[in-house]
């Protein structure tokens, strides 16, 4: 009953199927960052397979991707030769038990071919996933403690999706087999590398969008020496806290891109107010206000920011309706603008200013904590804590005034966008060397929390 | 026909911006449609508007054969032209509804015996698909681009006319290699044609060169124009067995590619509205003028089409170009006015150095950092490193000229900068870039 049925296999089909599951294979790739799970659209030919040679000859079809040409050792080939011949042969059973017919379908055979043909392709793509959760499971059973161990499953499932649309072709591979024999893979194949040649392109893409953005947010803060990697710090905490609330990842990316940007208005800020050491003048105190909604104007035609630009609008606002540029009160500040205001508050807490030491995490925490309500969304400070608990902190290590040699100490910094950011920050000449900390240097918390009135 | 696409800012006042560098929001208002400046395209939707409904009257006086195939394939190209993207380069493209309309025009039989419908019927299916898409788009002001929505059904023209002839005369009924042979050269000849037909469109929208932009097409349709091609075959050929179901069934695997394809379009075109926003910091850090960048970026992407240069260093020009003064953030104090070109040619050149080790930070824009880096440069250079890259040379010149026209120049004080830097084209200007800055402003 587990092994079989044996009969209705060609075997000239067969080999063809598999020499050319081989090939497919050998020029895969691992579609999207983030899940190292490789799903190729290769899985097309190994769906075909199952309408041609049944649920056998699919998992013979499946194991031949162990001798797919490509660097891997010898456990990751055998993982995933076994892989693709178990779900290529659960498919199959699928497949046979909803009435589907091996060999090349004919003209009588659809549509009725078509539903379990979408049954194998489901079950297909459900056992797959199964086996690289596992494999997931395992392997982070195996590193458990690691800071950033969790499983992102939408990534997961967007992979999925595609591919079950490549394996849809499968269905097209087995219908013109008998007409047109080895064309009809060439042709099925075609869409399939340009698939894969254009998301290695938007890989590219997005990493280069990824670095500019980086790089020139980094370039605006040079001017003081204080919040160098700030923004980058700022991206980081507002990403933790986006998907502690359980965002979807598009969405934030844009609040991680939002954070990144938040300040980038202090550039309209004269530099002399930004580096005043003393009590500001209320047009000096006027001029900073206006960061928020300079910033805004500047990145307001990103248009793939869309709600996160609120964000940048209106991060200094207050949930008590004390805060700044329009004094919203509550739920009426955009959640993206509540989540980037606890992080960026969170960052200038736990680095050092120009008037004080750093806090340590413990301690800024009490802090946001003792806030919420009044200033901070109690929700956002608690998703922070948890967010920070576990997967800890990484505080900028600056301890010594400019003109210190601070090179060795960028190389102690274990998170890599904060040793990023320090390196972009020491290769980038400075002409201008900042002293104090854009915000009031006045020594209280009360004053490093934006909590001025006057 | 007078397509202005407004995309992009919504506020940008008299600065020149927008797609391509302003060169399509930057079509002045003209009198009569028949004194177009665009002669070819409106040749081109005129002779495809005229084909398309002098074939659906034909085929409505004599009738539809096999009705209900004709709608099932209708419904598909509508949606599928629904579903256009915009691609890279600001290409409108319908993966599906063309297709859709190259299955329609190779379709041989749905299994129950030959189909003849005629090649007047499928262009009208075709037109009437495409039309009963856009309505939609052009219901909520999203109006496509006419003339690529007359190229997409002008490429159904010459398949079908070049085909069901062909297939009558060779009787073939179903999937056969000679078949397939067929379809797969004559959607390669369509697609050939279909690029050149864009890049003489290109070429005259831009007014660069010919040569430039066949290349330009030629690498920027390939992969989309396989994907096509490939699958309009497939679908053709897999109806044989499947019937109408493997209509739908096929086309699944292309809306996956067309997703893949318009996740590219939107990140390149993320990137290119985060360095034009980027841009702006110089101009709200007080550094330099309002809209010197995007001005400085609109002026040399004008020059460079005017010496042909192809797309990929267009882009990289636009880069260079909006982040060309980047260097002065890391200033203590604002450049009097911001205009470089009056500041000492030390100061320059340092400012020059401290932008392109900025953006060369990045990693990735490396020709765009070089490009930044020998801006200043004279003509023939700085040392041995010989004559600077033409990017550099064009944004020296549109940099000089905006710098001493100004945000509201009248047309005297373009004519005097123009001279001026006619006059240190022997040392300082390249004379090939300077005459091209010239027709450029004979065209404003």
């Amino acid at each position: 009953m587990l092994i079989g049925p044996y009969e209705g296999i060609d075997l000239r089909t067969l080999a063809l199927i598999a020499i050319l599951f081989v090939v497919a294979e050998s020029i895969s790739t691992v579609v999207l960052t983030g899940v190292k799970a490789g799903i190729s659209p290769s899985s097309a030919v190994s769906l075909a397979a199952v309408v041609l040679v049944g649920p056998v000859g699919a998992a013979v079809v499946g194991f031949a991707s162990c001798f797919s040409i490509r660097r891997q050792n010898l456990v990751k080939r055998a993982f995933n030769g076994a892989q693709f011949a178990l779900a290529a042969y659960a498919a199959g059973h699928v497949y046979l038990l909803l009435g589907g017919t091996v060999g090349e379908p004919g003209r009588e055979d659809f549509p009725a071919l078509v539903l379990p043909y979408v049954a194998a392709v489901l079950t297909h793509s459900l056992v797959n996933s199964a086996l690289i959760a596992a494999l997931m499971w395992t392997l982070g059973a195996v590193r458990a403690g690691g800071p950033r161990g969790r499983f992102h499953w939408r990534p997961l499932m967007a992979v999925e999706l595609s591919s079950m649309g490549y394996q849809m072709l499968g269905l097209a591979i087995a219908a013109i087999w008998g007409g047109l024999g080895l064309i009809a893979p060439l042709l099925v194949l075609l869409p399939l590398f340009i698939a894969r040649w254009t998301f290695a392109q938007q890989l590219g893409e997005a990493r280069a969008h990824e670095a500019t953005l980086a790089t020139l947010c980094q370039a605006v803060e040079t001017k003081d020496y204080y919040t160098r990697g700030h923004c980058m710090r700022v991206a980081e905490g507002a990403a933790m806290i986006a998907r502690e609330l359980g965002m979807s990842a598009e969405r934030v990316q844009k609040i991680r891109y939002a954070g990144m940007l938040h300040d980038i208005g202090k550039l309209g800020v004269p530099t002399k107010v930004l580096q005043k050491n003393g009590r500001l003048t209320d047009d000096e105190y006027a001029a900073i206000k206006l960061h928020p909604t300079r910033g805004y104007e500047i990145v307001r035609e990103i248009s793939f920011l869309d709600e996160a630009l609120a964000g940048i609008r209106h991060h200094h606002e207050r949930l008590d309706g004390r805060g700044y540029p329009m004094g919203l009160v509550g739920m009426e500040i955009p959640e993206s603008a509540r989540i980037i205001s606890v992080a960026d508050v969170f960052d200038c807490l736990t680095s050092t200013r120009s008037y004080r030491k750093a806090w340590s995490a413990d301690e800024a925490i009490t802090e946001l904590r003792a806030c919420a309500g009044t200033q901070f969304d109690p929700r956002m400070v608690e998703a922070l804590v948890r967010a920070v608990e576990r997967e800890g902190w990484e505080t900028p290590d600056i301890a010594e005034p400019p003109g210190g040699c601070y090179g060795a100490k960028a190389a102690e910094e274990s998170d890599a966008h904060a040793a990023e950011a320090a390196q972009a920050a020491e290769e980038v000449p400075v002409v201008a060397e900042a002293i104090a900390d854009s915000e009031d240097p006045a020594a209280s918390a009360e004053a490093v929390t934006g909590g001025r009135d006057r | 026909m007078m397509t202005q696409r407004q995309e992009g800012p919504r506020s940008s006042g008299p600065v020149l911006s927008g797609p391509e560098g302003g060169a399509l929001s930057h079509q002045r208002p003209r009198g009569p449609i028949w004194r177009t400046s665009r002669p070819v395209s409106a040749v081109l939707v005129a002779a495809v508007g005229g084909g398309a409904l002098a074939a659906l009257v034909w085929t409505a006086a004599t009738g539809f054969v096999e009705p209900y195939v004709a709608l099932s394939f209708c419904l598909v190209i509508a949606i599928g032209e629904l579903a256009r993207i915009t691609l890279p380069g600001y290409r409108e493209a319908a993966p599906i509804a063309s297709a859709g309309a190259i299955s329609y025009a190779f379709l041989l039989t749905l299994g129950a015996g030959p189909l003849h419908h005629s090649a007047w019927q499928v262009v009208a299916v075709v037109a009437l698909g495409v039309a009963l898409g856009e309505l939609p788009h052009i219901a909520v002001g999203r109006g496509p681009r006419v003339e690529d929505v007359a190229r997409r059904v002008f490429v159904a023209v010459l398949l079908a006319v070049a085909f069901r002839p062909l297939a009558e005369q060779l009787g073939l009924s179903g999937p056969s290699v000679t078949a397939t042979l067929l379809m797969a050269a004559l959607a390669m000849l369509a697609w050939l044609a279909d690029a050149l037909v864009a890049a003489v469109l290109r070429a005259e929208r831009l007014r660069t060169r010919l040569g430039v932009a066949v290349r330009d097409e030629l690498r920027a349709q390939f992969a989309m124009g396989a994907a096509i091609g490939s699958s309009g075959v497939l679908i053709a050929l897999a109806c044989t067995v499947t019937g109408l179901a493997g209509l739908l069934v096929f086309t699944a695997p292309l809306l996956v590619s067309q997703m893949a394809f318009r996740r590219h379009a939107e990140v390149r075109r993320t990137y290119l509205e985060t360095v034009r926003a980027l841009s702006r910091v110089t101009e709200v850090g007080g550094y330099v003028e309002n809209g010197h960048s995007r001005r400085v970026s609109h002026l040399s992407h004008g020059i460079a089409c005017e010496l042909g240069l192809a797309e990929a260093e267009l882009l990289e020009l636009e880069y260079a170009a909006l982040m060309h003064d980047i260097g002065q953030l890391s200033l203590r104090e604002p450049i009097a006015g911001g205009a470089t070109v009056l500041a000492s040619p030390r100061e320059q050149r340092r400012i020059a150095e401290l932008g392109s080790a900025i953006i060369r930070e990045t990693g990735v824009l490396d020709n765009v950092a070089e490009m930044v880096r020998r801006q200043c440069e004279p003509l023939a250079g700085d040392g041995d490193e010989g004559v600077p890259p033409l990017g550099s040379r064009i944004i020296k010149v549109a940099n000089a000229f905006d710098d001493l026209v100004g945000e509201n120049g009248d047309e005297e004080r373009r004519a005097a900068v123009l001279e001026r830097l006619r006059m240190d084209t022997d040392s300082e200007y390249d004379p090939r870039v300077v005459d091209a800055l010239a027709s450029v402003l004979a065209r404003f």
